[in-house]
């Protein structure tokens, strides 16, 4: 069996940007890859979180599904992460919590400009929204928080070495920033 | 009266009449705070600037400097006050930070980035306030407003006009217009008043003015507002 740390990395109500600025450590992401191993991440493809060591949960919770992930994310992540604006404060998707979702619906795919065949989409597989989008805190308990719209890859890089070293993080003056 | 205090063991000189938060400008020493701005009258709401003075908690803004007084402000215990604080008011409002156009030059944001605030803490409230962008040159966006008062105390003791003013309380409490239909277009505001440039956030905005500066260069980018405070003349911008 590898000993090597496992990170687990899921995107709920975000935009991917934070998972970019992840790879944004550039070449550092081979250090990286010689002390960890991804478990369910998009960098993977690997459908369902195992026991991991630590989880990244980018975006805020804004429907059904994006419960369960963050669920089973807390199930099996010894430490889970909150990274960036979204899923610390809901971030954009957010915005919506001043519109009702029967409005944002009507807008976006009935009355909008430019809406084709208008109907709102009611597959039984979708996942049905929220009321409001949520930040991640407000369900599950979260150990540590990446600020950052995104979270700049030293952001990144300095709170995962810590995490993997054992030490506890520490951001820099320069590294704190919501946006 | 004047003579000498001990902050965190060091002894400052002050002057009578000064408060003790302006007794330890004076002196280099920073202490966190919104609501108070150096050349206004304290105003007290915040409590971001709560010491001990002889062992009792009080506001460092409101309280006068007094000989032999000992002040405590640097210890864990007002450090995390001080943050819960600062997470209170970010929960309390709706603080996008990414589409602001104060974000970098933001005295709330600089505060919680001194503090090295991670996160809001709290559960949101996400409470539905209004923007009012009726003024050809200046932007009232509530979303942003901490209610330090600060432009009431502008427009009412700096520019002579009385275009602001606090009402309600707790939940409901808000800032209100001077004019008939309550909009800022039909207030006595015009753009060149000290009101429209003294808001510690992205609440009061200059059209048109915004996004000057790529990110990296803002003000609270470069630097941390214990400097920038200390660098503030009375009735200073920033
Ligand atoms: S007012 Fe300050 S804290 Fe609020 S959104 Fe704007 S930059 Fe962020
Ligand atoms: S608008 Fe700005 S200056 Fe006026 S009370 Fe609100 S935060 Fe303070
Ligand atoms: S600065 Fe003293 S209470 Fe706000």
């Amino acid at each position: 069996m590898s000993n090597k740390i496992k990170i687990a990395t899921t995107s709920l109500a975000g935009c991917f940007g934070c998972h970019m600025s992840f790879l944004d450590i550039d070449e550092r992401i081979t250090a990286l890859a010689e002390v960890v191993e991804f478990d369910r991440s998009p960098l993977t493809d690997i459908e369902h979180c195992g026991p991991c060591d630590i989880g990244l949960i980018e975006g805020g919770v804004c429907n059904s599904e994006n419960v369960h992930v963050l669920r089973e994310f807390r199930k099996n992540c010894k430490v889970l992460v909150a990274v960036g604006a979204c899923a610390i404060n809901g971030g954009l998707p957010a915005l919506r919590n001043f519109v009702s979702v029967e409005a944002c619906l009507l807008e976006a795919y009935r009355d909008g400009i430019g809406v084709d065949n208008p109907q709102i989409p009611n597959d039984p597989e979708l996942p049905l929204l929220l009321d409001k989008v949520h930040p991640i805190h407000e369900i599950v308990k979260v150990d540590y928080f990446m600020p950052g719209c995104p979270p700049s890859a030293d952001v990144f890089w300095t709170f995962l070495s810590a995490l993997i070293e054992g030490r506890e993080p520490s951001l820099p003056y320069e590294l704190v920033h919501y946006d | 009266m004047s003579g000498t205090l001990t902050i965190d063991g060091k002894t400052i000189p002050f002057a009578e009449g000064q408060s003790v938060i302006e007794a330890a400008r004076c002196a280099g020493i920073y202490i966190p705070h919104l609501c108070h701005r150096p050349g206004y009258a304290p105003h007290g709401s915040c409590k971001l600037c709560t010491v001990f003075v002889n062992g009792r908690k009080t506001s460092a803004c409101t309280f006068p400097a007094a000989a032999n007084q000992n002040v405590v402000s640097d210890t864990p215990e007002l450090k995390q006050d001080r943050l819960r604080l600062t997470q209170m008011l970010f929960v309390e409002g709706n603080h996008f930070c990414p589409s602001c156009e104060k974000s970098g030059n933001c005295q709330l944001q600089g505060v919680a980035y001194h503090l090295r605030m991670l996160d809001n803490h709290y559960p949101h409230f996400y409470p539905q306030r209004e923007v009012d962008a009726s003024h050809p040159d200046i932007l009232l966006d509530h979303n942003r407003c901490i209610f330090c008062n600060l432009c009431v105390r502008a427009s009412r003791d700096k520019d002579g006009k009385n275009v602001f003013a606090i009402a309600g309380r707790g939940i409901n409490k808000r800032l209100i217009v001077n004019s008939a239909s309550g909009k800022l277009k039909d207030s006595a505001i015009s753009v060149e008043d000290e009101a429209t440039r003294v808001c510690p956030t992205g609440a009061i905005l200059i059209k048109r003015s915004g996004y000057q500066l790529p990110i990296g260069q803002r003000l609270y980018d470069q630097h941390q507002i214990s400097e920038v405070a200390l660098s503030m003349q009375d009735d200073h911008e920033q």
